[in-house]
């Protein structure tokens, strides 16, 4: 469980450093995809696997084809040869490390941190996760799903009219 | 069977994912691939709310679901905003025929 869990924490960054190191986009979106990919696997391992299918089916394939769909739509190809600005990786290494080094400041003097994955019995005989979080959805959290509805069509029609050809 | 993953271990891949995130919208010049670097600091943020709802559990020793629901609409968001935002980078690939950033400089002066 333990190399389970270093192999797709591996693939997870691995692919990240694909996403901002490779030059050309596509190449970009498919590290993105294997990104993913080794997130979702992270969540089941959680025990979340309503949740790692869900990574699975909307970014590593929806959100993920429509990023490829656009580069493609896109002519980029003489985008590749373009190299990075000296002061702007220097920049970003240095607030990125940075911002490493808080975060695992943060986690050295974070004692719950220390708490060891154990298996939950209790999940046996309990309904699946897809069940509990639908009835959290329509129960509890019955008006942000509302909003979110509302908030899905406002953006379909944003995306028509701002794909129209005339933009005024 | 003991496992000696601990909730730490799962908040330090999500620490190091948003880092690379952050660092790649820094880096970068394409806007496409700045806008994947938002999505890969989401996904990040994403573990570490996954992992939190595993690890408090409820009293039933269940994992604490409200996390997950949250995550959910993070999810939905994610997508609106990407429909959204690619709509505006081909808008802007129409209007100026370039993705990137540099070029884009008619607000500076």
């Amino acid at each position: 469980m333990t190399f389970l869990f270093y192999l797709f924490a591996a693939l997870a960054v691995i692919g990240g450093i694909g996403v901002v190191a490779n030059k050309n986009p596509v190449s970009s979106a498919f590290a993105m995809i294997l990104s993913f990919l080794g997130l979702a696997a992270l969540f089941i391992q959680l025990d979340a696997y309503l949740v790692g299918i869900l990574q699975v089916l909307v970014y590593a394939g929806a959100i993920m084809v429509l990023f490829l769909f656009i580069v493609m739509l896109l002519d980029l190809e003489d985008e590749e040869g373009r190299r990075f600005g000296f002061f702007s990786t220097a920049g970003a290494v240095i607030v990125a490390g940075g911002l490493l080094m808080v975060v695992s400041g943060v986690l050295k003097r974070f004692e719950e941190g220390e708490k060891v994955l154990k298996p939950l019995k209790a999940m046996k005989d309990a309904p699946s996760d897809a069940h509990q979080i639908g009835e959290l959805l329509f129960t509890t959290y019955w008006f942000p799903i509302q909003v979110i509805g509302m908030l899905l069509l406002v953006s379909t029609i944003g995306v028509i009219v701002l794909s129209k050809r005339q933009l005024r | 069977m003991e496992s000696g993953l601990t909730l730490n271990h799962f908040l330090a891949v999500s620490g190091v994912l948003f880092a690379i995130g952050f660092a790649g919208v820094l880096i970068r010049r394409n806007i496409i691939v700045i806008f994947m670097c938002l999505e890969l600091m989401l996904s990040a943020a994403n573990l570490t709310l996954v992992a939190f709802s595993r690890f408090n559990t409820t009293e039933a020793g269940l994992p604490d679901y409200n996390g997950q629901v949250l995550l959910f609409f993070i999810i939905t968001v994610a997508a609106a905003e990407v429909a959204v935002g690619l709509a505006i980078i081909v808008a802007l690939f129409r209007a100026r025929q370039t993705t990137d950033v540099t070029q884009i400089v008619s607000m500076k002066n």
